[in-house]
């Protein structure tokens, strides 16, 4: 038995308005990557130029020696050693902070009005410009606080802790941000399956929100970090713009860090010290590219399992 | 307190309370006492979200050993009821509650008494099965170690799991993700879990509403089997299942007049065969809900 084929009346090529939905929406695609590639173009050059100026500057004694008045003998030893100074302090003021904020504001605080304008605040802070978190940091770290007579911050002068102390204010508001988000990621059910056997308040935070956050933490940490390795402002504000000779080796050093060397070398009128600078952006720019892809595969990491 | 609630327009049945108020005393007649021992007496139990109120004059005695069902349509407050006998309400802002539930004649409302020590004693099982993502060991553990357990940790981990019918499953291995079980092994895990702590009650919300038939009926099984040594009270959605294990089942409603109160409470038996409430029945003969 054969069914008969019905007659063919329709066409379902596109026409009329489905046929220009159509040509829209491919169009919107190359639009979209036009706009992709101007980002993406203006970085590719910027590296390609980087690496072209100071790509034959890199070599081991580069990294290891102190910076010099002759282009050919300045290295990066002593800035390197200030960035790394400074950001293990810093991480390790931030984080607990920050940790502990996020924490009290989603499992203790009350939920009310209060919470709402701190949380908005916290928000605005993470977009506060970086000199003006070196300002105060000159203000109060630098020059010590007083109130009433009595000293509650000494004067640090412009040394690694004063820097630290500086950058761990300006990474805080980011730092909370990621941590609330990443607290508010663990699911409710492993919070009321934990206080439903009789734990309390602060061992379901400690034994099942915390470890659940970590990596959310990690990464938000991480990303902060990144961009406070790359900070000149605040840190030239509160004064770690000087010449280095030395290996640090106390909080009450004075330093420097990369990216000021890196500006220090540009505001030098010899070409060889271009060189230099392109050389120093390199270094920092794989630093950079580092940490990121470090948060990434923890983030990679974590979500798996 | 009420009166603030009551000046609102939806909430005008309420205002009659003393007087007009006809369902208070009509329910009070399908609502029985049982015979056997009380272990949880809810008195007079109202519930408010916000201004919203989810559980208006419930009273309920539920008996020791016996396993106490929950059934009602979605939003009839049953969940709201079940998660006020461990104080898991309070974990919501903007609750407040009136009236009393007593556990062995304490009111766990009461002054000066802890939500920690309430819930240790009166244990709960959640809708969706929810392991910590640890391993079993530790999941079983969690409870007994944050309760201050000194004695033998794999004779506990033993002997719960095998009371919650999972230890030949996973006796070879203990330190597998929780998560890694299957669906119905997680929650008869998370029963595990909760009987390490030795409590005296466990709370089940919809225990079985995301397992499969086979997985349900190996937890309907577990519950027969624990309730010979604990009391268990148990929301669900399932009239079958409400039939076939529970010992007594309360009915609940929300009409367009009272939100989350009682209708009917007796032995399961006399419920399924012979309700006495027109919405009873309705309802169980799936004619409405």
């Amino acid at each position: 038995m054969t069914s008969p084929e019905l007659p063919v009346e329709i066409s379902l090529r596109a026409e009329g308005p489905v046929a220009r939905r159509q040509m829209l929406s491919r169009a919107s695609r190359y639009v979209l990557l036009g706009a992709t590639l101007i980002g993406v173009g203006v970085l590719a050059f910027l590296t390609y130029d980087v690496v072209r100026t100071g790509g034959g500057r890199l070599d081991w004694d580069f990294l290891t020696t102190y910076p010099s008045r002759r282009a050919a003998d300045a290295g990066l030893r002593s800035s390197i050693l200030g960035t790394a100074w400074v950001m293990a302090l810093t991480v390790s003021l931030a984080i607990p902070v920050a940790v502990g904020t996020a924490i009290f504001m989603e499992e203790f605080a009350p939920k009310g009005k209060a919470l709402s304008v701190i949380r908005l605040n916290i928000a605005n802070l993470a977009g506060v410009p970086s000199i003006i978190y070196g300002i105060l940091g000159l203000a109060v770290f630098v020059r010590g606080f007083e109130l009433g007579g009595i000293q509650l911050i000494p004067a640090l002068g412009p040394s690694i802790i004063a820097g630290a102390l500086t950058l761990a204010l300006m990474i805080l508001p980011m730092t909370v941000i990621a941590s609330v988000e990443a607290i508010r990621q663990v699911p409710p059910s492993l919070r009321d399956g934990s206080l439903a056997l009789g734990a309390s308040r602060w061992q379901t935070v400690w034994h099942h929100t915390l470890p659940g956050a970590v990596p959310g933490i990690m990464t938000g940490t991480i990303l902060a970090v990144a961009r406070a390795a790359g900070e000149t402002a605040a840190l030239i504000v509160i004064g770690a713009f000087a010449f280095i000779a030395f290996d640090n080796s106390s909080i009450n050093d004075s330093f420097t860090v990369v990216p000021i060397q890196i500006y220090n070398w540009t505001t030098l009128p010899q070409e060889a010290f271009r060189v230099n600078a392109s050389a120093g952006i390199i270094v920092l720019m794989v630093a950079v590219l580092s940490l990121n892809l470090i948060a990434v595969l923890i983030r990679e990491r974590f979500s798996r399992k | 307190m009420p009166n603030s609630i009551s000046l609102q327009p939806s909430e005008i049945g309420q205002r009659a309370d003393s007087g007009t108020f006809s369902g208070i005393s009509l329910e009070a007649e399908n609502v029985i006492v049982p015979n056997e021992p009380i272990a949880i007496s809810i008195e007079d139990w109202n519930l408010w979200y916000g201004s919203k109120q989810a559980v208006t004059h419930v009273s309920l005695k539920i008996p020791e050993n016996k396993i106490t069902a929950l059934i009602g349509p979605s939003g009839c407050g049953k969940s709201t009821l079940l998660r006020s006998i461990n104080r898991m309400n309070d974990l919501i802002p903007t609750v407040r509650s009136e009236g009393t539930v007593s556990y062995r004649g304490v009111n766990l409302y009461g002054p000066g008494i802890d939500p920690v020590e309430v819930r240790r004693r009166i244990g709960m099982v959640f809708q969706k099965p929810n392991p910590f993502p640890k391993s079993i060991f530790d999941n079983v553990m969690f409870g007994a170690k944050v309760n201050g357990f000194k004695g033998n940790q794999n004779e506990l981990v033993e002997r719960c799991l095998r009371r919650a019918a999972l230890w030949d499953e996973v006796k070879d291995n203990l330190k597998k993700s929780g998560l890694a079980l299957s669906g119905g092994q997680q929650q008869r895990l998370c029963i595990a879990r909760a009987i390490a702590n030795q409590p005296d009650i466990i709370l089940m919300d919809e225990p079985c509403s995301a397992l499969d038939p086979i997985a349900t009926l190996k937890i309907e099984d577990l519950m027969r089997q624990l309730v010979k040594e604990y009391t268990i009270v148990i929301v669900t959605h399932n009239m079958q299942q409400a039939a076939r294990v529970s010992d007594y089942t309360a009915f609940m409603l929300t009409d367009e007049r009272v939100t989350g109160h009682l209708i009917e409470y007796r032995s399961t038996a006399d419920i399924f065969t012979n309700p006495k409430d027109k919405r009873t029945e309705d309802y169980i003969s799936g004619r409405f809900g």
